[in-house]
């Protein structure tokens, strides 16, 4: 066996290791909400193949990190959040973003760079911002969201009010500065925050056993006296359920630390080959695809079947072809508003110049002789 | 008007717009039950409460990003970092993020923050607490950094700074803190971005912020008794966004300029100063542009060594002296 890329899971088949919902005592709604799982995780899944070929079609540039085999993690999670509660997550961030209901044609107008993307084209795939629904950003430093999630569930606990900010992070996240001066500080103001550990076993082609002395990672929280959790992320509602039970614990002030062991079924981002991983490691990636094999449990328990599969899938890729469209027809931003979001407050002598502009309009020489 | 400290102009005015505005709060290590390290925020803490005034650990990068979330929520935090060496560990989310947050996202989230912070040397502190690192600060668009060398000054720019939608470092000094002027009585802000001619003269142009803004002053008051000089003394004020204008009209008049400043002179504040004059009166210089800096070492603890690498008045009046004499020669 080559070097493990994460803690390693308990070994048993897929069907078996996702917790039972069993067709006795479920109700309609149940049932709805679980192909409801199902379709969210089919769109990430489709909008992230979508996303990739634009990127090898050079309509999207910069980095561009993917969600697929994080889409149970993404759906669960955000399903237990109210639409006034606040979101933060990192640079792997697109079906956050789409999940969180923001309009797939808008993050797909920002990953081509265009004046409808979610930040104006500002941002690309690693800084997505919608203050309507509540996601206030995606970030591109590691670690660099925490003490920002932080400081906003600080301000909801000054104004005396209910929101709960939920801050996603990768593993290897968990190793800088920035997490555990975060963790200490929501845990001594008991702040309305639940930090979630987003663990695929790999920080870029480095596994968490490599990096993290305690690989378990949720088990961080005890030096905060934080409460904390491990979930399965390839099951959409034991995430579901795992997030309700930690947000309910920030919403009372007991912030919380949730770790949901997921996978990253490619490259750390859309140029990595990920040839640092074994084959038996990438056949078990296959095994353990959390859409598959979520589809596969919701055809076993009835509530779908091979056409109705079809169709969820028909109607991804039909809406992920429309947000390119979309994208693709709209206009780059125009040159000229270059400057207009440096200063929010506008204040004397702001340097707007563009390369090679002088400072100074040349001044006129003076005449020789001319009085000092 | 009213004669008061610098000292005690930052404390009025913290707790007169604490009583204005009720988003606007105070955090940082030892601002409460300890006073504050240098006593700006003494009897806040007992006034508004540990809402409003939070004793923080020792976390500088942790309690700033947490600031700057506030801040995009629509609170005015007031952040103090103890130093400006220690601002260094808050470097990411000051840099990466404060300045970013704004453009970043298309403008759709405000960064109204300020962040206090002394700077200086001479106090025999040693290499790690004696630095001027406003530049780095300064270099970053989305950042403003103002830095006030009088009483009045620190009342009107610290009103601005916390009614300005972005974020500004509020940059003190050490050797400031007990100077007495006077003080308006109104709160009227200053406009952050325009330096102050704070006496006019015609010979040559004194350039300076924050402590030096002070020495300069000392100086041309002394080469006008002592040599009868008419010299010129421009406050910055602020270093982001720089007044490059006042500074061209200045030098256009007295046709030289010595840049004062305490940090270090390579890529230095005066670095830029000499540029801007370069670029705007290349034609009516008489002399280079002299800049009296600290000597480039770190600071050292032992008190003659540390004197010497500060710059003193001694230093800028023999840089005047030897300007003026480029100019005397040019001018034949």
């Amino acid at each position: 066996m080559t070097a493990q890329t994460r803690t390693p899971r308990k070994k048993q088949n897929a069907a078996a290791r996702i917790s039972p919902v069993t067709a006795a005592g479920r109700t309609v709604e149940d049932g709805e909400r679980l192909i409801d799982f199902y379709r969210r995780m089919v769109l990430i899944r489709r909008f992230e193949e979508r996303a990739a070929r634009g990127y090898t079609q050079a309509l999207i540039g910069g980095y561009c990190h993917l969600n697929l085999g994080e889409e149970a993690a993404v759906v669960g999670l955000l399903s237990a959040l109210q639409p006034t509660d606040y979101l933060f997550t990192n640079y792997r961030e697109h079906g956050y973003a789409i999940t969180r209901g923001i309009d797939p044609n808008r993050v797909m107008a920002e990953l081509y760079g265009r004046v409808d993307g979610v930040s104006k084209g500002w941002g690309g795939s690693m800084h997505m911002f919608d203050i309507d629904k509540r996601m206030l950003g995606g970030y591109g430093i590691v670690g660099g969201q925490i003490p920002l999630a932080t400081g906003v569930a600080l301000a909801i606990d000054y104004r005396g009010g209910h929101e709960v900010v939920l801050c996603t992070m990768g593993d290897g996240t968990t190793n800088i500065g920035a997490f555990h001066e975060s963790l200490n500080i929501a845990a001594l103001w008991n702040l309305p925050i639940v930090y979630v550990i987003i663990n695929n076993g790999l920080g870029m082609g480095t596994t968490v056993e490599k990096s993290s002395a305690e690989p378990e990672l949720y088990k961080r929280g005890s030096a905060y006296r934080m409460a904390s959790e491990r979930v399965d992320g390839l099951d959409p509602v034991a995430v579901a359920e795992a997030a309700g039970r930690a947000i309910d614990s920030a919403r009372s002030g007991k912030p919380f630390l949730l770790e949901v062991v997921t996978e990253r079924l490619r490259g750390h981002s859309v140029v990595d080959p990920a040839k640092y991983r074994s084959a038996e490691e990438v056949a078990e990636l296959k095994e353990n695809d959390p859409v598959q094999t979520f589809g596969a449990r919701l055809v076993d328990e009835g509530l779908l079947d091979a056409d109705s599969l079809a169709k969820i899938d028909e109607q991804a890729t039909a809406r992920v072809a429309e947000a390119a469209a979309f994208a693709e027809a709209s206009a780059f931003p125009d040159v000229s508003t270059l400057f207009d979001y440096t200063y929010a407050t506008p204040v004397p002598n702001d340097s707007r110049r563009l390369p090679g502009q002088p400072l100074f309009e040349p001044a006129p020489i003076p005449e020789q002789g001319a009085a000092r | 008007m009213s004669i008061m400290t610098y000292r005690q102009a930052l404390h009025d005015t913290l707790r007169a717009e604490m009583l204005r505005d009720q988003n606007v709060f105070l955090m940082g290590e030892e601002i409460g039950v300890f006073d504050g390290s240098y006593k700006i925020t003494a009897g806040l803490l007992a006034e508004f409460g540990e809402k409003r005034v939070r004793d923080t650990p020792i976390a500088e990068e942790g309690f700033t990003g947490a600031a700057i979330g506030a801040a995009m929520l629509g609170l005015r935090p007031v952040v103090e970092i103890m130093t400006i060496n220690f601002s260094l560990l808050a470097l990411d989310q000051i840099v990466n993020h404060a300045a970013k947050i704004y453009g970043m996202f298309g403008g759709q989230a405000k960064v109204p923050l300020v962040i206090r912070t002394p700077g200086g040397g001479g106090q025999q502190l040693g290499a790690t607490h004696s630095q001027n690192i406003e530049l780095y600060y300064a270099f970053v668009p989305g950042m403003k950094v103002v830095a006030p060398s009088t009483p009045a000054d620190a009342k009107a720019l610290l009103l601005a700074a916390i009614r300005d939608d972005d974020p500004v470092l509020f940059l003190e000094n050490l050797s400031l803190y007990n100077t007495k002027g006077e003080v308006p009585d109104d709160d009227t802000p200053a406009e952050i971005g325009k330096a102050a001619v704070t006496r006019e003269g015609r010979d040559i142009t004194l350039i300076g912020y924050s402590r030096m803004a002070h020495v300069a002053s000392q100086v041309a008051e002394q080469l006008a008794a002592s040599d009868g000089l008419d010299i010129e003394v421009i406050d910055l004020r602020s270093l982001r966004p720089l007044d490059r204008g006042t500074l061209i009209e200045s030098v256009k008049k007295t046709h030289a300029a010595v840049v004062l400043e305490d940090d270090w002179l390579t890529y230095g504040i005066g670095a830029e100063i000499a540029a801007t004059i370069s670029d705007g009166a290349f034609d009516y210089l008489d002399a280079p542009v002299r800049r009296v800096a600290m000597a480039e070492v770190p600071l050292p603890y032992s008190k003659p060594l540390e004197t010497a690498a500060l710059p003193s008045a001694d230093d800028v009046i023999g840089a005047i002296r030897q300007t003026l004499d480029a100019v005397g020669h040019r001018r034949r």
